[in-house]
């Protein structure tokens, strides 16, 4: 294994991707996204724009689920709510470990 | 059998049935799969589960694997007939399934990817996703931090081989979990590279969104006279202002201590009124002399 030097490339923050960005951000195409969008896993920040435009949540999500879907074989129906439930258990999680703290700390 | 690792990752045993395999792998997918549970523990539990059913899905790759172990997939001379002697693991190259780039390329220190492309699926993307965790610490700070990477090369003869590069990353400050970064020209063969911000657990603050909650610990008499108590912010400790008669769980917010960013965040007191582990002889006759004087029940609400 060959090893180079120590670079520090230039960064910046994805503030939002277009749909066709989206797709190849995901690996897919805009029939799966737009699934995604009917089951409303992800929502563009506008429906009348002329082209979708997605927010850096939505754009996690969209990855998530890709992820999910190739991982455990789900469906789109499947995996909106397995977000869905992760997203509640997470938020649950939040509230225990404030409410734990009150308790043990 | 040279190496078991594989049956061992999936807890099935070196004979069970191709179903067997898949149930096992979709149970432990379902488990372990960093998006469902997070942390390093069940992450390494999933990729082992994974790196073991990619081989073992394929009767072909499993028999190889059967005979030769973890370097099944080395290149190798017509098979002559083994002589007595099994080698054992040999000191191969550590990516022992048949990816193209994946998360068992990666440092899994300081850097993950679990979204590499299956073998068989698509060809090379020329953009590569990663992820790091990072602490609150670094988001608040922008820091920057030392990451490792693993890039899959081509030889000429169409043999991958991995080079790892340093690189160093700039947090954005205020950056998010679920935000992504772009580093343009940084994936392999010059497409981009991007990482996924998640966040460590934090031993302090509790992360919702841009804002932060911190439980702070205050005595009985602190809550009833307030004034002022240190408590801890991620930039320092500073003075806060308990108001006179403070309740249980009172929520107190300092304005824009919480996630940098537009709009600013905000840092959440949460009070817990503790008695002190030990009580002088003085402190019990001035409760003494407070008990006699409140005629207030607590428990009215309960009936008693």
């Amino acid at each position: 294994m060959k090893k180079t030097k120590m670079t520090a490339p230039k960064v910046d923050t994805i503030e939002s991707l277009t749909l066709t960005q989206l797709t190849v951000f995901c690996g897919t195409d805009a029939d799966w996204v737009i699934a995604l969008v009917d089951h409303g896993v992800v929502e563009p920040l506008s429906q009348a724009a002329p082209e979708w435009l997605f927010s850096p949540a939505h754009i996690a999500r969209a990855r998530k689920a890709s992820r999910l879907m190739r991982d455990l074989g789900l469906n789109v129906a499947g995996v909106a709510l397995v977000l869905d439930l992760i997203e509640e258990r997470d938020a649950l999680a939040r509230r225990l470990a404030i409410l734990d703290a009150q308790i043990y700390a | 059998m040279a190496d078991k690792t594989h049956y061992e990752a999936l807890q099935v045993a070196p004979d069970a049935s191709a179903d067997d395999i898949k149930r096992a792998y979709r149970k432990m997918a379902r488990k372990y799969h960093p998006d469902i549970t997070p942390g390093p523990k069940a992450e390494a539990t999933f990729k082992a589960a994974s790196a073991a059913y990619d081989v073992l899905r394929d009767p072909e790759k499993r028999a190889a694997y059967d005979r030769y172990g973890a370097d099944w997939d080395q290149p190798r001379p017509e098979p002559k007939p083994q002589s007595g002697r099994q080698s054992g693991r040999q000191s191969g190259p550590q990516w022992d399934g048949g990816f193209a780039f994946d998360e068992r390329d990666v440092d899994s220190q300081m850097f993950r990817d679990f979204f590499g492309q299956r073998q068989g699926a698509r060809s090379m993307e020329p953009d590569q996703h990663a992820r790091i965790e990072i602490s609150l610490e670094d988001s608040i700070e922008g820091r920057s931090l030392p990451l490792s990477l693993q890039m899959p090369q081509l030889d000429r003869s169409g043999h991958a081989t991995m080079t790892r590069r340093d690189i160093n990353l700039r947090i954005p400050k205020g950056a998010m979990p679920g935000q992504h970064l772009r580093l343009q020209g940084q994936g392999a063969q010059g497409g981009d590279l991007f990482v996924e911000i998640a966040f460590k657990p934090h031993p302090i603050y509790t992360i919702e969104g841009r804002d932060l909650y911190v439980v702070l610990p205050v005595l009985p008499w602190e809550a009833a006279l307030g004034g002022k108590v240190k408590m801890p912010t991620p930039t320092g400790p500073v003075d806060l202002t308990i108001p006179q008669n403070a309740r249980q769980d009172q929520k107190l917010r300092l304005r824009g201590r919480g996630l940098p960013g537009s709009p600013k965040g905000d840092l959440y007191a949460v009070l817990k009124i503790v008695n002190p582990p030990t009580m002088s002889k003085k402190a019990r006759d001035l409760y003494q002399s407070l008990a006699s004087e409140h005629g207030f029940n607590p428990r009215s609400k309960l009936g008693v």
